[in-house]
């Protein structure tokens, strides 16, 4: 019963893509990755017309492709800034709000830490973790590349724009991020709230342990929106994909990914 | 006839000045896509500085440092176990087992990079923290060990080729001399088969050098110049891929083509360094 009101529910917000046909490329932000994919699985289910691709890269390739013309959406985890925008002339729709937090090897004794310790930490200043209560072994520190937008805001947001040591290993995305720290008992990293499960633990900074609740109510305040850029105005197949994450059933999937809807 | 073989000359030279030409003009791209670099006095900052872009340092120098040391330790890991293979393969046990290992080795050919890059962060990695309890494992020394493991296959086949080559009487000869096998390796079959060895070891290397996936997925990428195999490093190649997602404007953009160019003439030196030696030899 429960799964046939579910089909007609979602059916009715899908019916917008009956008849369509073609393409739709997407690449950029990793922290959207899942709710693309499931929202991709759902509209190709319900119209095996039109296929999907989903792509990784970051968000400055997210943002690069689609104002090439590579991709028709480039997602993002941080605003396009000012000259990319004006530059390929993206417009921007925010469909939902998430979390970054550090996270460390669900096996290290140290789950809590203060905001000075968390960037002495990435900064290189603290090496042991004995300083801080765990065992008598050196830090790994996992961070991001340069095009990462969840490291930008995480730069910005936790570290107040501090130094991240060059000793720190660089890591490609927010999935490759999650398997390094679970795989690391003496690491440290960091990743967005979505991805946060039971493979890795997040810290709590500041006594304000990072999950949705927290950044609903605005306690955990290393957040971000999520971006999905076009250049120019979202039109055919693109508009109507973006109107679906917009929609009751698409933000419907952001919250089951672990992300805020904006709706 | 004459017609017909005066064609198929033209199409040779055709593919020949081609490839040359594509070759070079690789170069050359890279070249002037570096000029910006070169022509603002950059240069040297951006081939002996550290990397930090947010303190608007480009260097290069960790890089470059990261490629070779990664690259010849993968040498240096890889060229005693080939070797032995390759002597297994044609001399010890030329039968069924050596073919049987012959047929494995070039499966191993055809398994993609980022197989190994797998392997190596879940087996390889976790080990190699375990062993050296320091860092997180992921660093030189881990990526040249997989990358050894990558790059072998090219030298057993390039070896065990060049083992064959070496004629049968020559092998009777030493025997009927009374020669050991120790003696007929080192004074007859590795003599002879040095231009096939030095190939083999040039093809390896380069792979080694070019080589994105590894490096990126175990070696850690940090910034910092390594001092010891144990530091996490990155490659020039790992840097171009983290890299060409940044801003096409950027100076960081600017400075890939620089690695690019770097990689090429890397490979180059080191290819005519041993076409030089080998020349000489002969």
């Amino acid at each position: 019963m429960f799964m046939i009101t579910a089909g007609i529910c979602s059916a009715s917000e899908l019916d917008s893509f009956t008849g369509e046909k073609g393409v739709l490329r997407i690449s950029g932000g990793t922290a959207h990755i899942p709710v693309m994919k499931e929202a991709s699985r759902k509209i190709m289910i319900f119209n095996p017309g039109i296929q999907i691709t989903i792509a990784g890269g970051g968000s400055g390739v997210g943002i690069k492709q689609v104002g090439e013309g590579l991709v028709n959406i480039g997602n993002s985890g941080r605003q396009a800034t000012e000259s990319e925008v004006s530059r390929y002339g993206l417009v921007i729709y925010k469909w939902a709000i998430d979390g970054v937090a550090a996270v460390v090897n669900t096996g290290n004794p140290v789950k809590q830490l203060s905001g000075k310790q968390l960037q002495d930490i990435f900064a290189g200043t603290i090496l042991n973790w004995k300083a801080l209560g765990g065992e008598d072994r050196g830090i790994n520190v996992y961070t991001r590349d340069e095009s990462s937008g969840t490291r930008a805001v995480f730069w910005k947001k936790a570290l107040n724009k501090g130094i991240i040591s060059g000793k720190a290993n660089f890591i490609v995305s927010n999935g490759a991020m999650k398997s390094a720290i679970s795989n690391d008992p003496y690491g440290i990293g960091y990743v967005s709230v979505g991805y946060i499960d039971k493979t890795v633990h997040p810290v709590r900074v500041d006594n304000v342990t990072p999950d949705l609740d927290t950044v609903k109510n605005g306690e955990y305040k290393v957040v971000r929106g999520l971006y999905s850029n076009t250049r120019g105005d979202a039109s055919g197949l693109t508009k109507k994909f973006i109107d679906y994450l917009l929609s009751p059933a698409g933000q419907e999937i952001a919250v089951q990914k672990g992300f805020i809807p904006v709706n | 006839m004459q017609h017909r073989e005066h064609i198929a000359g033209i199409i040779f030279w055709g593919a020949t000045v081609l490839s040359a030409g594509v070759t070079l003009a690789v170069l050359v791209f890279m070249v002037i896509l570096s000029l910006p670099i070169i022509k603002n006095d950059m240069i040297l900052e951006v081939l002996m500085g550290p990397w930090s872009p947010d303190y608007g340092l480009f260097g290069i120098l960790p890089m470059i440092v990261g490629t070779l040391c990664i690259a010849l330790l993968s040498l240096v890991f890889s060229f005693p176990v080939s070797l032995g293979c390759s002597i297994f393969i044609e001399i010890i046990r030329p039968g069924k087992p050596g073919r049987f290992l012959k047929k494995f080795v070039r499966l191993m050919t055809a398994v993609p990079t980022v197989i190994y890059g797998f392997v190596g962060v879940f087996l390889l990695v976790p080990h190699v923290r375990g062993f050296v309890s320091h860092g997180s494992g992921m660093c030189i020394l881990s990526a040249s060990l997989m990358l050894g493991l990558v790059i072998s296959p090219t030298m057993i086949l390039f070896f065990s080729q060049s083992f064959a080559r070496v004629p049968k009487t020559y092998l009777n000869a030493v025997d009927a001399l009374g020669g050991t096998q120790f003696q007929k390796f080192i004074y007859l079959l590795f003599p002879q088969a040095w231009p096939g060895i030095l190939t083999g070891i040039i093809l390896a290397f380069g792979r080694a050098m070019g080589d994105t996936l590894i490096a990126l997925m175990i070696s850690g990428n940090s910034v910092m110049l390594p001092t010891s195999p144990l530091d996490s490093a990155r490659t020039l190649t790992a840097h171009i891929a983290m890299i060409i997602a940044a801003d096409f404007g950027s100076i960081e953009f600017k400075t890939i083509f620089l690695c690019g160019g770097i990689l090429y003439l890397l490979t180059s030196f080191g290819i005519l360094l041993a076409r030089f030696s080998a020349g000489k030899q002969n």
